[in-house]
């Protein structure tokens, strides 16, 4: 059963049409990715989901629960998280009080501890930062500190958008690598992505998204063939 | 997180508390012994009305980060509510007593009712909320003149009566700054709703708006509103001089402890964490709406129990004192002292109104107005020595908070990453 299912979504900023009406679902475990090029609606799509954006119409239902209105801070209590697009970290406070505002939800000092200590095993670079304000990190280690807070929250399904963005390759490698994990460890996860193909190689599933609208939907090594995709996306054939 | 040690808190607690009370018992030694004369003691009185003006600001601006302009209008609305009700009551009428104390309770509970209607409905726009409350508002009100009034009042009167001059005269001075400090908060949500809703710029011109329009009606009391008894434009005299040193120096304490436990709470970090960045502090569950309402109502509340205060100090209030450029005074004081410090306002507050209205005025024959040359150079030498502040982040041991101040954005800024 889907953990999240989108139908028929249609979002606009004022006059201009942002989704034309898309559908698709999450199931529960998997990754699932949206890939598509620049201004397709993807982060739209995130936005709308977890809350930032209103819909005009069309239904988000999680967990079985309409959530279409629902406003962003519910939304996070039920353990819908998102890792928004540019990190948004608290820049002027340290990592550790970074991963408390994740938690700001979360009543139970000691399961919020146990939390924090699972963060830091999954990476281990933020511990040695623990003290130090997150606009000093590196981007790499703020796109960790993103996802390590969203981690706080306890999610049940994380979206992530464009997680690689501006990151050098071997730590796009990492990111990765941590997402799978993260996976292994039960988080649904639904992943935005303009990095085909590293999108495709760790999805279960995935989406392409054209222009407000979804163009092509399968099985993640099934897109990866996918001739249209490989030429658009993938950087030839 | 880790289990702080408790002990070490209410150590702190203690010291701060013990240190005020030993200030306390000073000035008031100093005032009974007359080695502080009514000028001094009234600069004093003046600051601490103006700290705990500043304290609601820098709970707004510093903590919050919503710019406002409003501050001064919310200080008039406290003074003159609070000096009608003990005008009215020294002059045999108890109705105001009556009408503002059972108006704001009426409102408290149509507030609450109002609040649990409509979080049935997802995402009512601000201008429905907006209509709801105010009508809550108008209700309660008309309630309370209508009915409430008469009966009430000659309930109050036949109680207070009953008791000794003195004590009754506390109790209405009581209810009268309470009642400044409700109205001042009742009128913060109703224009909260709406305005706080624009990013921060926006806001502020719009309580620099607000301001003016308080200013305005202040000017016509007798005319456009149904108080003769304030004298429009002319200034309202006759307001008991009820403003004692205790009054004074327990309302700032009372403000320093509520807006310390406020800050050290979760709404606090939820607070500080719009500051910083609304869109995340969306993205980790924190209400942003509910988290600005709740700076900018306590924040005039404590505008509006400064206003109290300070009018039955003057016994004298004159619209002209409420012009939007008195309004640029706390937020002066709230950057002097640093943006985010409750220490620095503590400190700053006292500092600039002896300065300014103590020491400047003071200056010999003939060099009365360098006054106005002197102070806007400390500005512009404070500002280019210390831009970040008096005390920058720096807070007592006691009010010290989980989260720290606000930096200059050139550290904070992240790296720009290109895409």
């Amino acid at each position: 059963m889907a953990l999240l299912e989108i139908k028929n979504l249609i979002v606009a900023y004022g006059a201009i049409r942002a989704l034309h009406g898309i559908s698709f679902h999450v199931n529960e475990g998997e990754i699932v990715t949206l890939i598509g090029a620049n201004g397709a609606g993807k982060s739209t799509t995130l936005r709308t989901i977890s809350g930032l954006q209103s819909a005009e119409s069309g239904q988000i239902s999680y967990n079985n629960q309409d959530i279409t209105r629902a406003e962003a801070s519910a939304i996070v209590q039920r353990g819908l998280i998102h890792v928004p697009e540019g990190r948004r970290i608290f820049a002027p406070l340290t990592v550790r009080e970074n991963l408390e505002m994740g938690a700001f939800t979360r009543k139970n000092k000691q399961e919020v501890a146990d939390s924090m200590e699972h963060v830091f095993h999954l990476f281990p670079r933020l511990k040695e930062r623990m003290e130090q304000t997150g606009g000093t990190l590196s981007g790499g280690e703020q796109q960790m500190l993103a996802v390590a807070r969203a981690l706080m929250a306890k999610p049940r399904l994380l979206l992530m958008d464009e997680p690689s963005m501006g990151l050098a390759p071997i730590l796009v490698e990492e990111i990765f690598d941590i997402i799978q994990e993260i996976n292994k460890q039960g988080v649904t996860i639904l992943l935005v992505e303009q990095n085909a193909h590293m999108a495709l190689s760790v999805a279960n599933r995935g989406y392409v998204i054209e222009i407000g609208a979804i163009e092509l939907e399968g099985e993640a090594h099934d897109l990866a063939e996918n001739p249209r995709v490989r030429t658009a996306y993938l950087g030839g054939g | 997180m880790q289990n702080e040690p408790k002990v070490f808190f209410k150590k702190e607690s203690a010291r701060f508390i013990g240190i005020g009370l030993v200030i306390f018992l000073i000035v008031q030694f100093l005032i009974n012994t007359n080695l502080l004369n009514s000028f001094w003691s009234g600069i004093i009185f003046w600051g601490a009305a103006i700290t705990i003006l500043a304290l609601g600001l820098n709970l707004i601006y510093g903590f919050n980060g919503q710019f406002s302009l409003g501050q001064y209008g919310f200080y008039a609305i406290g003074a003159y509510t609070a000096a009608d009700i003990t005008y009215r009551w020294t002059h045999g009428d108890p109705s105001g007593v009556a009408v503002v104390l059972s108006g704001a309770l009426l409102t408290l509970v149509c507030y609450v009712g109002i609040a649990a209607f409509l979080r049935r409905f997802y995402r009512v726009t601000v201008m429905t909320q907006f209509t709801f409350y105010l009508l809550g508002t108008v209700f309660s009100f008309a309630i309370a003149v209508l009915v409430l009034a008469q009966p009430l009042g000659r309930l109050a009167q036949t109680i207070l009566s009953a008791l000794p001059g003195g004590l009754s005269q506390q109790i209405v001075f009581f209810i009268a700054l309470l009642g400044g400090a409700a109205l001042a908060g009742i009128v913060s949500y109703l224009f909260g709703i709406p305005v706080l809703e624009l990013g921060s710029d926006y806001f502020g011109i719009s309580t620099l708006g607000f301001t003016i329009i308080v200013k305005v009606l202040l000017d016509n009391t007798d005319t456009i509103l149904p108080f003769p008894e304030m004298k429009g434009a002319r200034g309202m005299i006759g307001i008991p001089q009820w403003t004692t040193w205790p009054w004074v120096f327990f309302s700032l304490l009372l403000v320093v402890m509520v807006m310390r436990n406020i800050l050290h709470s979760s709404i606090g970090r939820a607070i500080v964490s719009v500051r910083e960045d609304e869109r995340a502090a969306e993205l980790v569950g924190i209400n942003v709406a509910n988290a600005k309402l709740l700076a900018f109502v306590v924040g005039s509340i404590f505008a509006g129990l400064a206003g109290g205060i300070r009018a039955h100090d003057l016994a004298f209030l004159h619209p002209q004192s409420f012009n939007f450029i008195q309004s640029f005074n706390p937020l002066i004081i709230v950057v002097f002292g640093g943006l985010g410090s409750m220490t620095g306002t503590l400190f700053t507050g006292f500092v600039w109104i002896i300065l300014l209205e103590g020491i400047l005025r003071d200056l010999p024959t003939g060099y009365e107005t360098w006054r106005f040359v002197i102070y806007p150079l400390v500005l512009l030498v404070m500002m280019l020595l210390r831009p970040e502040g008096l005390m920058g982040r720096y807070e007592l041991p006691y009010l010290r908070r989980v989260l720290p101040a606000r930096r200059k954005t050139e550290e904070t800024e992240p790296e720009e990453v290109p895409a």
